[in-house]
């Protein structure tokens, strides 16, 4: 039996702005190690706010998350944010790229902020995540002189530079043609077959979805559909 | 190593927008220019206004004032006790002016070591003569080596040789006011009348020229040995001692002192200059406050700089939080962002703040009332550099905490979701 490494249990969340909303309704479910998930839903079921929830990053919620069994319920900002550097990597909707940084040292960053490996180390593994999805060519360039696929393709990288025990994406696929969707799906589908990452995907995508190995539906911010 | 990545994304960020904190940096460098050369200046000026007065004028000053004795006989006497004593408008007894003793009480003064020196001094009221007229004047007798090592008298004899005074017998040295209204140059010889009546031909050999016009129309400097000849008194004749302290706070306290132990008057140099102390202290005041308000408004321009870059930021910080980077780091690199353009503008301001004083300091400035000034005075005092240095850190600290604070608590779920 394979590791749980995220646990949600009864997850609540409301808006309060303007008025109080509940937009998740006692979500529970969990990711084990090496799956490759998605999570769809229509506009404002509530998959987004699930995510940033599982990422940390919304701390304001009801229930119980635990990362590799340890609750994240207690930690403060400054620790959350050590649990997202090392443990999580991100990929979104938009690359997030910084302009003022180019490519290698965008997916250096959060290496370099873990410190577990010296300059030198986090550079060649930069180098490495760069090789496998397939733009060593591009590294010395700034994210404003590469296409949009090319930019989320240095993103993806800098989400594996610390080796995460899962990658989130938010719509990775959203502001992409289809040619470069394609591309991005293949790299995640490579991640998950050949380093056996796990990935958490929400997308509205279905095409996307229905070639990942589990399916999360929501709807009205529960869960319809675990698989 | 984290620090290093902190200060290498602020040297990024900075990097992309320089012409931005360029802007920032010079408005930083003027405040911190024209604070080191309006209080350089302002102080230069201040010394050399005090100098003109403290220099020259004793730290304390021990004379005898001719006054009637405050109790009289009548009131001691025990037979008139219970009687009213009706005299009044009493005057004083035939006295002499000179301090009695003056010798021993030389002598004394010179062994206390808070005392860097005493000067024995003798006025004397003449009349000088020209052709039919009297001009009315004094004529200080001096101890000239003393006065000079004490009072810098070198300084403010400006034609002649000072120690000619104590080289040539019956010589004077002329207030520049007083020699102009006599026309005399240096080796005539002017008639002096004593109050005595006597009337003494001497040689003049300089001109001196305080700085004070209405002191330069009177007075005139001669040996103290000749004022005593003047005046037909013996050589222990002195009517002030001029004493300089170690430590000019202590006037005030030492001329209590010394008055009651050698039985004298005393006034110290406070409460007879009064007025310049004030003048001064307000003078750097405003100056200082000139200064200060400077470098916040330079604040205040960092303070927007940094608030746009936060807005123009927006997404970056949102991802550094993402990635790893806490609410912490974040503030940290802001204020980072806003030392390092108080550093650099700061230290360029002290280099300019020097240079421009550097450059007053040599712009010549002639003036007829202060003889030993040529150019503008500048005070290079390292504590407007220390203090300046210390401003500009400070301002710029508080002008990038407010943004940074801003910064740190920015929700990057906020951010990203509004994609």
């Amino acid at each position: 039996m394979a590791m749980k490494i995220l646990e949600a249990q009864n997850i609540i969340k409301y808006f309060h702005d303007p008025v109080s909303v509940q937009v998740l309704k006692n979500i529970n479910f969990s990711v084990t190690q090496g799956e490759f998930i998605s999570i769809i839903g229509k506009s404002g079921c509530g998959k987004s706010t699930l995510l940033y929830i599982l990422s940390t990053m919304d701390t304001d919620y009801e229930g119980m998350l635990y990362i590799e069994g340890k609750s994240m319920k207690k930690l403060k900002e400054a620790e959350l944010a050590c649990v997202r550097n090392e443990k999580i990597g991100f990929v979104f909707q938009f690359h997030y790229l910084l302009n003022e940084f180019n490519v290698l040292q965008n997916v250096m960053l959060p290496g370099l902020k873990l410190a577990k490996y010296n300059k030198q180390e986090v550079e060649h593994r930069a180098f490495e995540k760069l090789k496998i999805l397939g733009i060593e060519k591009e590294v010395y360039k700034h994210p404003n002189q590469l296409s949009g696929g090319q930019k989320q393709r240095v993103a993806i990288a800098r989400a594996l530079i610390n080796d995460p025990i899962i990658i989130m994406g938010d719509e990775p696929t959203g502001n992409l043609d289809k040619k470069n969707s394609e591309i991005v799906f293949d790299i995640f589908k490579q991640l998950s077959e050949e380093f056996n990452q796990t990935l958490l995907i929400v997308t509205h995508d279905n095409e996307f979805a229905a070639r990942t190995h589990r399916i999360i539906e929501m709807e009205d911010g529960i869960i319809l559909k675990k698989d | 190593m984290k620090t290093r990545l902190l200060v290498q994304i602020s040297y990024s960020l900075l990097m992309a927008r320089w012409k931005q904190t360029l802007v920032a940096a010079i408005g930083v460098t003027f405040s911190i220019t024209m604070f080191i050369t309006l209080l350089s200046f302002m102080s230069g000026l201040n010394d050399l206004l005090d100098g003109l007065v403290i220099n020259r004028t004793p730290h304390i000053r021990l004379y005898n004032e001719i006054q009637p004795t405050k109790k009289q006989a009548v009131e001691l006497s025990s037979e008139y006790k219970n009687n009213h004593n009706f005299i009044h408008s009493i005057k004083p007894k035939n006295e002499l002016q000179q301090i009695r003793n003056s010798g021993a009480i030389i002598q004394s003064l010179k062994k206390d070591n808070r005392v860097l020196g005493v000067a024995p001094k003798i006025n004397l009221q003449v009349f000088y003569n020209v052709g039919t007229t009297d001009i009315n004047g004094i004529i200080n007798g001096i101890e000239v080596e003393e006065e000079n090592r004490l009072f810098f008298f070198k300084d403010y004899v400006t034609q002649g040789n000072y120690i000619d005074l104590k080289n040539i017998s019956n010589s004077i040295i002329l207030g520049k006011g007083i020699a102009d209204r006599m026309l005399v140059n240096i080796g005539d010889v002017v008639q002096i009348t004593t109050s005595k009546g006597e009337r003494v031909p001497m040689k003049v050999v300089g001109f001196f020229q305080s700085g004070l016009q209405e002191i330069d129309k009177i007075q005139s400097y001669t040996n103290i040995t000749t004022a005593q000849k003047l005046l037909g008194e013996s050589n222990a004749y002195v009517t002030d001692l001029q004493i300089k302290l170690k430590d000019l706070k202590q006037a005030p306290f030492l001329a209590k002192e010394f008055a009651s132990m050698y039985d004298v008057e005393a006034i110290d140099i406070q409460t007879a200059n009064a007025q310049f102390e004030t003048g001064s202290s307000v003078r750097s005041l405003i100056s200082y406050a000139v200064g200060i308000t400077l470098l916040i408004v330079s604040g205040f321009g960092i303070y927007n700089i940094l608030n746009m870059m936060i807005y123009e930021k927006m997404d970056s910080i949102a991802i550094l939080k993402a990635t790893g980077f806490s609410g912490r780091d974040v503030k940290k690199i802001f204020i980072g962002i806003a030392l390092s353009i108080g550093v650099f503008g700061g230290l360029l301001g002290l280099f300019f703040g020097f240079g421009l004083s550097f450059i007053i300091d040599n712009i010549p400035f002639n003036t007829a009332a202060l003889p030993t000034i040529k150019t503008y005075p500048i005070n290079y005092n390292p504590k407007f550099y220390i203090i300046g240095t210390i401003f500009s850190i400070l301002t710029t600290y508080f002008a990038g905490y407010f943004p940074s604070k801003k910064a740190s608590k920015v929700d990057p779920v906020v951010i990203i979701r509004g994609k």
